[in-house]
Formats: C-alpha cells, sequence, structure tokens
C-alpha cells in the first residue's frame, strides 16, 4: 500500500467511500429526499411566487449545506465504528491522500445532490435563467463543492471517534461555511438577474468560493494528519 | 437620565455576570484545591 | 508566602492574581460609579454613551481573549514539549472570551437601539463578532468532548488554529457583502464621540479594569483546568487500582 502515492491513496479511499454509499444509497434514498422536502417546505413557508423567485438561489444552498451535514456525518460513519481511520494511519498510508479521497467522495455525492435540487427549485420556484447565467452557477456549483467537501471532511474528522457528533458538526461547520452560503447565494443571485444584478456582479462572489475551497483544502492537508491521530 | 431602562439593564446584567462567573470560578477553585495535594500545584 | 503551608486552607490564589483582582475591583468600582454617575452626557449620544464605558473595555477583552487562545494553541501545537499549560492557557480564556464576547454582544445592541434605533446591524464587525463568538462556543463544546489531555489539546488547538482561518474569511465576505447595498446610511452617527477629558479616562480604567479580571479569571480558572486533570487522572488511576485489587480477591 505504501507504495501508493498521495494521489493513488485517495483514489483509493474515494472509490471506497463511493462504492458503500452506492451498496447502502442513504444519499440517493434519505438525504436526496431530505433536501427536496427542505425545498417543499420554504415553499409553503414564504407562500409567495414572487419572494420565491427572489430568495431561489439562497434557499437551494440552504438545503445544500443542510444535506452536507448528513453527508460528511454518513462519511465517516463507518470509519469512526470500527476505528478504521487510526488504523489507516497506523499503518502508514497517506493521510493527505486519505483526506483527498475522502472529500472527493463527499463532492461526488454534493454535486449530484445540487444538480437534483437545482432543477427541483426551478421547477418549484418557477425560476428563469439566460445560457450564461447556467454556466456562471455551473462554475458556482463546482466553487461551493470543493469548499463545502474540504471543510466538511476537515472538522469531521476533528470530531469523529467523539460522542455528540450529529449535534456538534453543525455547530462547528455552520460559521466557517458562512462565506460559502454568502457567496453562492450571490453569485447565484446574479446568474439569475435577480434585483437587476447582471452576471458581472457574480464573478467577485465566484473568485470567494474558490479562495475559500484553495485555503480550506491547503489547511486540511497540512492538519488532517494531527487531525486524526489518537 | 434619559434612557435609563437600558443603561440600568447593560450595567446590570454585565457586572452580575461577572460576580457570578468570579464566584463560581472561587467556589469550584476552593473545592477543587482542597482534594489536590498542595505540591501537585505548580503555582504555589 | 510558603512558609506556612498546612496552616492556612488550601488556596488557588498567588500574590500576583491577588493584585490582578484589587485593580479590578478598584478600577471597575471607578467605571460603575464614575460611569453611571460622575461623568456627564455626551451632546451628541446622550446618556447612551454610559454603555460605552462598558461596552468597548468588554469587546477589548473578549477579542484578547481570542488572541490569546490561537496564540496559546500554536504554542502547545508547535512547541517542543506540547506542553499542557498552553492548552489550559488556551481554554481558560476561551472560556472568558466567550462570556465577554455575550456582554459585548448585549451591550452592543442595547446601545445600537439607543443610537441607530435597532438591535442589530448587518455591519462587517458586528457580524465577524457573532460568528466569532458561534466559533469559539464550538470550539468550547469541542473541548469538553471528553478523551485524555493530549487529545483535546491537539483537537482544540487545532480548531483554535482553523478559527483564524475562518474568521477573515468571514469578514472579508461580509465586508463584500455589505458594500453591495447601499443601506449602510443607517450608519450616519457611528459612533464616533468627542469625549472629554473625564470621559476618556473612564474608558481608560475601563480598559485596565477589565483587563485585569481577565488576568484574574483565566489564571484563576486555568488552575482550575489543572486541577480537574489532576483529579480526572487521579479517579482513574483509583477505578483500576480498585479493579486490581477485586482481581487478586477472588
Amino acid at each position: 500500500m505504501n507504495s501508493l502515492g498521495t494521489g493513488g491513496v485517495a483514489w483509493h479511499v474515494a472509490m471506497k467511500d463511493l462504492r458503500i454509499e452506492w451498496r447502502g444509497r442513504v444519499v440517493i434514498n434519505q438525504v436526496l429526499p431530505f433536501a427536496a422536502l427542505v425545498m417543499v417546505a420554504f415553499a409553503f413557508a414564504l407562500d409567495s411566487d414572487a419572494v420565491l423567485q427572489r430568495t431561489a438561489g439562497g434557499l437551494v444552498w440552504l438545503a445544500t449545506m443542510f444535506s452536507t451535514f448528513l453527508i460528511v456525518q454518513r462519511s465517516y460513519a463507518a470509519d469512526v465504528d470500527d476505528g478504521a481511520l487510526e488504523s489507516l494511519r497506523a499503518a502508514g498510508i497517506d493521510m493527505q491522500g486519505v483526506f483527498l479521497g475522502k472529500s472527493l467522495a463527499v463532492m461526488v455525492e454534493l454535486f449530484l445532490l445540487q444538480c437534483v435540487l437545482v432543477l427541483v427549485g426551478f421547477v418549484l420556484y418557477d425560476v428563469q435563467m439566460s445560457l450564461s447565467g447556467w454556466g456562471m452557477l455551473l462554475v458556482t456549483m463546482v466553487g461551493a463543492t470543493l469548499g463545502l467537501g474540504f471543510v466538511g471532511v476537515l472538522y469531521g474528522g476533528l470530531i469523529a471517534g467523539a460522542g455528540y457528533r450529529e449535534t456538534l458538526l453543525p455547530l462547528l461547520v455552520l460559521p466557517v461555511v458562512a462565506p460559502v452560503l454568502l457567496a453562492a447565494t450571490r453569485a447565484t443571485e446574479s446568474a439569475i438577474g435577480v434585483s437587476g444584478l447582471t452576471i458581472a456582479d457574480g464573478w467577485p462572489w465566484v473568485g470567494i468560493l474558490f479562495v475559500f475551497a484553495g485555503i480550506f483544502g491547503l489547511g486540511g492537508l497540512l492538519s488532517f494528519d494531527s487531525v486524526v491521530e489518537g | 437620565m434619559k434612557d435609563v431602562g437600558f443603561i440600568a439593564l447593560t450595567y446590570v446584567v454585565t457586572f452580575g455576570a461577572i460576580i457570578a462567573i468570579v464566584a463560581r470560578t472561587l467556589i469550584t477553585g476552593s473545592r477543587l484545591s482542597k482534594k489536590i495535594p498542595d505540591q501537585d500545584k505548580p503555582w504555589i | 508566602m510558603n512558609s506556612t503551608p498546612r496552616t492556612e486552607p488550601a488556596r488557588v490564589g498567588t500574590p500576583a492574581t491577588r493584585v490582578f483582582g484589587l485593580l479590578a475591583v478598584l478600577f471597575l468600582g471607578w467605571v460603575v460609579v464614575g460611569g453611571l454617575f460622575i461623568t456627564p452626557a455626551d451632546a451628541i449620544q446622550g446618556d447612551s454613551v454610559r454603555i460605552m464605558y462598558v461596552h468597548v473595555p468588554t469587546a477589548w477583552v473578549a477579542y484578547l481573549a481570542f488572541i490569546v487562545t490561537a496564540i496559546a494553541s500554536a504554542g502547545y501545537l508547535f512547541g517542543k514539549r506540547h506542553s499542557l499549560g498552553f492548552d489550559r492557557v488556551a481554554g481558560a480564556s476561551a472560556e472568558v472570551g466567550v462570556l465577554f464576547m455575550a456582554l459585548t454582544l448585549m451591550s452592543g445592541s442595547l446601545w445600537g437601539r439607543l443610537t441607530w434605533g435597532t438591535f442589530w446591524q448587518w455591519d462587517p464587525r458586528l457580524t465577524t463578532t457573532a460568528f466569532l463568538f458561534v466559533t469559539y462556543l464550538g470550539y468550547l463544546a469541542v473541548r469538553g468532548l471528553g478523551g485524555t489531555p493530549e487529545r483535546r489539546a491537539k483537537r482544540s488547538a487545532i480548531l483554535a488554529l482553523l478559527a483564524v482561518l475562518e474568521i477573515p474569511l468571514v469578514h472579508f465576505s461580509v465586508l463584500l457583502w455589505r458594500s453591495l447595498h447601499q443601506e449602510a446610511s443607517v450608519l450616519s452617527s457611528d459612533g464616533d464621540v468627542k469625549l472629554d477629558d473625564l470621559m476618556l479616562f473612564t474608558l481608560l480604567v475601563g480598559v485596565l479594569g477589565f483587563t485585569a479580571l481577565y488576568g484574574w479569571l483565566v489564571s484563576h480558572r486555568q488552575r482550575i483546568l489543572t486541577m480537574r486533570d489532576i483529579e480526572e487522572a487521579k479517579g482513574i488511576d483509583l477505578a483500576i487500582s480498585e479493579r486490581i485489587a477485586e482481581g487478586s480477591v477472588r
């Protein structure tokens, strides 16, 4: 195993996590319906087509954020129960690779979830968008997914193995990903063109998303080894 | 004095909280301190 | 001072902390008396300026506390000996910081209601402060997760350093967010006041007094954390020796 580079470890870990997910189908059968229900609940609570169209961007990202907690929780459930993570470390596996692999798996799941949520949002809330708007939305989704994935896996690893994981993770992660929520919402709003915003207004926010992802990706790479250490 | 309610509330809550945490610190400190032998306390 | 170790009850305080405590009582006594009754009302803000004598010092102490937590966490992680002393200072400082941050937000929103007409503004400084508060609530929750003191120290030190990454990002994104909206003009009076000498003196005494209080609280609470670790280790040792004793009887 040690002959694998960081990239090799990352690939194997990501495939392992995705295979576990594919067999259990928790994200598809539980997280995705939950997120869609949240979108429906927003529609009930706000009860106005005009308000929904104006807030559609933010609602999609709120639902995404709630789902991130569930996905990260799920990603660590199998690793923690039998101490697999610490065994990997004890076996001398490259922990940066594990971090990247777990992040990649979470990101793939998150991205697919977002695709569905965006479609649900556009159908339910009746939003129109130009072609360049779709382009910006796609870039926004990639940037936000990177940031959410890195932060989720990093903080999930920090409290993996401790009690109260389910309640503690949102408390820790929510303040950290606030810039992602803010930036992704503004970028999506300018992609849609809400309240006179144009596509050009969105690019600084997209920039923040990628800077954020870069900083926490780097932070995770540097610290994940100590994070997991017992 | 104008707005006396808001100002009084600020002072009462601030100093009330401070007195509470100081009292708790003193009580917990003396309770624990009796259980721990002095040679384990690096500050003495 | 340690000539009569057995006659007086065991204490947490030392001469240094007594100096801090005495200064805090004296200075904060002046803040209450001077701030509420002796200083004049401000020309623009009126009496609501009196809130500033506790608001500004508590805000200063809250930020100081979190800086100390970050530095002590770095000291634990990067220090050669991984001294638990750093970890306990970080923890004690965060405890005090969370309390003072809560007080700052409370007094700030009351002041804002009087001056701006609203309890809350989505101003970058306020928003960042609120996020700092929530972040350190999470930090304290993680400290309480249990495990060995070393595990706790490492976990919370990493968390404190991640907060150092997080807070500027939050601040910058809120800054950009607010600059895109044009409603910042509500802050026409943003708290700039002309302070006369007595007012400035009271503010300064407040800062010194609250800082002395911070020093007293952190040294005491840091010692309490030390004793708690010792007590817990003792409890574990006791449990182990009891089990061994049980085993040898059978």
